[in-house]
């Protein structure tokens, strides 16, 4: 154990951050559920371009389509929310703006991923826009 | 961590990024990062797409016209080659999670594997786009 610590680390005392596997290994998994839920969102987009609003509800009528695209946005947010948080750590230094910014990026993402998913649910639930 | 225990000996300093002769690792690492960027603004585009499709008809079309003049399909295009890189980057980084790939020559062969795939895949879909009447 001794050898995976710094001289400093040992010094003081302190051990693993007992954090952060979970968000290395949620990154990895979510990025694999988007190499194909990306793949298939852009075949979706072509078709939804050339459709229309009338095409749109009919697209999102169908519950694989409704279940793929509320997966893509969990997954999208999740891991961009993850993303964001790697470079807000590696690039601010200020303790206090850090904070506020992982938590304006965790309220951001996770705002987003609700309103989206509530809009997809009511179109493929009800069948109708406003 | 040798030289965390050695002691004595002066820890090695690693050069600015601005006193390193680019290489096709490095853009790719850094490009990665940015598209990672680029999608984080992208699918809040997705989001203002079910938005506008939950606010009605009117609205819907109004937000499919921005995203149809000519600086919103510029973004767009964007938005396609920053994802498929993200994508191809991402599974490079698959790849070495899983201890393969780290021998200079493939890592050099598949960044630039990724900026091909992104660039290819890009005007495929676009090209597609035109050819099927989506634009």
């Amino acid at each position: 154990m001794s050898v995976h610590r710094t001289p400093l680390g040992r010094a003081r005392g302190l051990g693993s951050a007992k954090d952060g596997v979970g968000r290395f290994i949620g990154e990895r998994v979510s990025s694999v559920a988007l190499v194909f839920l990306v793949i298939w969102a852009v075949g979706s987009a072509l078709t939804l371009a050339r459709g229309g609003y009338a095409g749109a509800l009919l697209w999102l009528a169908s519950p694989v389509n409704a279940a793929l695209v509320i997966l893509l946005a969990v997954a999208g947010f999740y891991h961009m929310r993850l993303g964001m948080a790697v470079i807000i750590e590696d690039y601010i230094g200020k303790p206090s703006t850090k904070a506020l910014l992982l938590i304006g990026n965790a309220f951001l993402c996770w705002g987003a991923l609700a309103l989206t998913v509530v809009c997809l649910l009511k179109v493929a639930l009800t069948g109708v826009g406003a | 961590m040798a030289e965390a225990t050695s002691g004595g000996r002066p820890r090695p300093l690693s050069p600015h990024v601005m006193h390193w002769r680019w290489h096709v690792t490095m853009a790719a690492s850094i490009l990665n990062r940015v598209s990672g960027g680029a999608c984080y603004v992208g699918l809040f585009l997705v989001a203002g797409w079910a938005l506008a499709l939950a606010s009605g008809e009117q609205a819907y079309e109004t937000y499919m016209g921005l995203l149809g003049s000519l600086p919103g399909k510029v973004v767009l295009f964007g938005f396609t080659v920053a994802t498929f890189f993200h994508l191809a980057a991402g599974v490079r980084h698959l790849v070495w999670d899983m201890g393969r790939g780290y021998e200079k020559s493939i890592a050099s062969t598949t960044a630039w594997l990724a900026f091909v795939f992104a660039i290819v895949a890009s005007v495929a879909v676009w090209v597609v786009a035109g050819v099927t009447g989506a634009l």
